[in-house]
């Protein structure tokens, strides 16, 4: 079926498909809506889902901790100072190994305050031990939300799908759904190994655990994540094969003869390839990479895509405030550190605080980067890109 | 009315072996409510004592389901326990009736996790909040807390030379707690076996939220040589410092009535923390103290004869 539905739309109409055992939210800017569109499911009946309206985004992700160890299938939404007040418990969710799931709507953590896109709240959140997919438009939006729940049940880890705050939550795009009876077939039922509700079983969880065996444990979740990526391609192949929409780690658009690409995070990947399709037009070789899976950081993809080319440019749309630069930045530096022959890269940090960037802009970067081809040089390594005084 | 016999000879849901402090009123507390039990439970913590001496893995107290989050949330977590029982009974996927039990301390639930109970509460989950109430945080080395009464020495109100110990008054979180009208709540301590014993029981049949504050000695923090627990436990009632009482469809009542009304010095007199109230240079502490337990005995007097 296709439909007109806004990020937010298509997120609520996912989970209502997917029918969590417990749903547990607290609303915010910009991902109010999908809490709300849900209870409005819950009230009318066309989900089963216990829902919970938690008084604190910190009680909501708490109380998807409780219900995921009793064995529930559990999803929440949240974005910026709600993520950030469930800090605490993301790295506890992760480390009991519940495949909760978040619908995660980037916005600019305060100080100052703002209710726009950026990606430092779900950024502050890359240690914590969640599996992280940055979604570029409805579409994928939709089709990750789906693909994810199957992901971390897989991987006993949990995981957030993020859209671009109002650019992507708000923007009424076109969207393809799959069939309501056909989730259900794709996703099965959740199957705990262990549960709460077992009281013929019983378990202890989240034991204290010192020096004698804390690390053991931890390794076993580092270990957990090593194992994601092969079962965030498999999940992405059948779903290709079922729905018939393909989707990768890393996001290669027009690379396979570009001399110079941006790599970008989220919406920013949609934009760039409008940019990238003018300036072809023009017969300049111009391709884009897309981060789409961030944790675990997809190595392989990401070597294979950013060798490809002699220019770089990394578009940061947060900054990791060790004045390094932008998170892809320090990331794709760090990968390519063994290879003989890397690009050269520039870093762009734009976009904070829903900063518009536009393809014009996105032109203008491209334009940058083959002038750093042509001389070979970097002028300045890191530039903050669309702001006043720079 | 349970029988003694009968919870001694149960199958022990709370084992001993753990490590907890000689004269540990929270363990005992813990024991009790889980032999009251007469369903299969579910058991949640804060992080806090009873969380720290029960569990150390790969050693389990529990004899029971129990799942420890973090400090602050024992109850929203609990929350989402009892909201995925209800989703996987509705589908069939659950046969058993269980019942759902929060453990926190003073600090888990007067302070850090007041928020997270209130919402508990509101929300209607059928979860039985005990917090076990040592009047302080026990488990980082006794600090002062909401629950901490006045004049009694902690290491963050210490019995200094200008100011003798916690200046400030408790807060009354059974009284909160009551504001939310839950469908049961109730105050008990250890040395009151069938008192709490009845009470639990009352609270896990009620059909909806319940919440029972333990007033539970600690040997450590309170000062006191570890056999005298029950005895001091038994002060607190006798002075009327912490009323046994209950709380249910709107109204009050007084489930242990002392003979005689015990001054207040006491219960203050067997502990260490308040030691340096005797010799202080005035007894605004203890009277300010003792006023304060007066007020809120004679209004509870005046609710349960309603």
């Amino acid at each position: 079926m296709i439909v007109a539905r806004t990020g937010n739309e298509a997120m609520a109409e996912a989970m209502r498909q997917i029918n969590p055992d417990v749903v547990a939210a607290y609303p915010i800017t910009p991902a109010t809506e999908v809490v709300q569109l849900f209870s409005t499911f819950v009230h009318d009946g066309t989900v089963s889902t216990q829902f919970v309206p938690a008084e604190s985004e910190h009680s909501a992700i708490s109380a998807c901790v409780g219900a995921s160890s009793a064995g529930a299938r559990v999803m929440t939404s949240t974005s910026s100072q709600g993520l950030a007040l469930m800090h605490e418990i993301l790295f506890i969710a992760a480390g009991l190994r519940l495949p909760i799931v978040i619908c995660l709507v980037n916005r600019s953590l305060s100080s100052p305050i703002n209710i726009h896109c950026d990606h430092s709240d779900s950024l502050a959140s890359r240690d914590s031990g969640w599996i992280q997919i940055f979604t570029e438009n409805t579409q994928e939006a939709y089709d990750t939300t789906l693909m994810a729940v199957k992901i971390a049940e897989k991987a006993l880890l949990p995981a957030m799908v993020t859209t671009d705050g109002f650019i992507i939550s708000h923007g009424m795009e076109r969207v393809e759904l799959v069939g309501d009876a056909e989730v259900p077939k794709f996703l099965g039922e959740r199957k705990a190994k262990t549960s709460l509700l077992d009281v013929d079983n019983p378990i202890t969880l989240g034991a204290l655990d010192l020096q004698d065996y804390f690390f053991e444990h931890k390794r076993s979740e580092i270990d957990a994540m090593n194992h994601v990526l092969p079962i965030i391609d498999e999940v992405q192949k059948e779903f290709g094969k079922k729905f018939g929409r393909n989707y990768n780690t890393v996001d290669e658009y027009k690379m396979d003869d570009a001399e110079v690409a941006i790599l970008a995070m989220g919406s920013t990947g949609g934009t760039g390839k409008v940019a990238v399709d003018r300036l072809r037009e023009q017969g300049k070789k111009v391709g884009l990479i897309r981060c789409r899976v961030y944790r675990p950081f997809p190595k392989g993809a990401m070597l294979k895509a950013v060798s490809k080319v002699k220019v770089l440019g990394i578009m940061d749309r947060a900054d990791t405030m060790s004045t390094l630069g932008g998170h892809l930045y320090n990331e794709c530096r760090s990968i390519l550190y063994d290879s003989e022959e890397r690009p050269i890269m520039k870093n762009y940090i734009y976009g904070l605080g829903g900063r518009d960037i536009s393809i014009e802009e996105i032109e203008d970067i491209y334009a940058e980067l083959f002038n750093i081809q042509k001389s070979g040089e970097v002028d300045k390594e890191i530039v903050y890109y669309g702001v006043r005084g720079e | 009315m349970a029988s003694l016999k009968q919870l001694a000879t149960q199958k022990e849901k709370f084992m001993g072996g753990h490590r907890a402090c000689a004269g540990c009123a929270a363990t005992i507390a813990a024991r009790m409510v889980l032999m009251a039990a007469e369903q299969p439970v579910v058991v949640g913590a804060a992080t806090g004592c009873l969380e720290v001496v029960s569990t150390i893995y790969p050693y389990s107290a529990w004899n029971v389901p129990y799942v420890h989050n973090a400090f602050e949330n024992v109850a929203a977590t609990m929350s989402g326990v009892e909201a995925a029982y209800r989703a996987l009974k509705k589908k069939g996927m659950i046969k058993k009736d269980l019942r759902f039990i929060a453990f926190g301390g003073d600090g888990g639930t007067y302070d850090i996790g007041l928020q997270s109970l209130s919402g508990m509460i509101e929300r209607r989950h059928r979860v039985l909040y005990v917090c076990y109430n040592n009047e302080a945080y026990m488990n980082t080395g006794i600090q002062r807390s909401s629950a901490t009464p006045r004049g009694a020495h902690t290491t963050t109100s210490p019995a200094g030379t200008e100011i003798p110990g916690k200046i400030q008054l408790r807060k009354n979180l059974t009284e909160i707690v009551i504001a939310h009208e839950p469908a049961y709540a109730a105050q008990t301590t250890i040395g009151y076996w069938n008192d709490l014993v009845t009470k639990v029981r009352k609270a896990l049949e009620a059909d909806g939220p319940s919440f029972i504050n333990i007033y539970s000695p600690c040997r450590l923090g309170w000062a006191y040589v570890p056999e005298k627990t029950i005895k001091v436990s038994k002060l607190a009632v006798e002075t009327c410092i912490w009323p046994l009482y209950e709380y249910e469809n709107g109204k009050y009542r007084i489930t242990v009535k002392p003979k005689e009304k015990k001054p207040i010095t006491e219960f203050l007199n067997l502990q260490g923390r308040f030691g340096h109230l005797f010799k202080w240079h005035d007894d605004v502490p203890i009277k300010e103290y003792q006023a304060e337990v007066d007020m809120i005995w004679e209004r509870l007097l005046k609710r349960s004869a309603e």
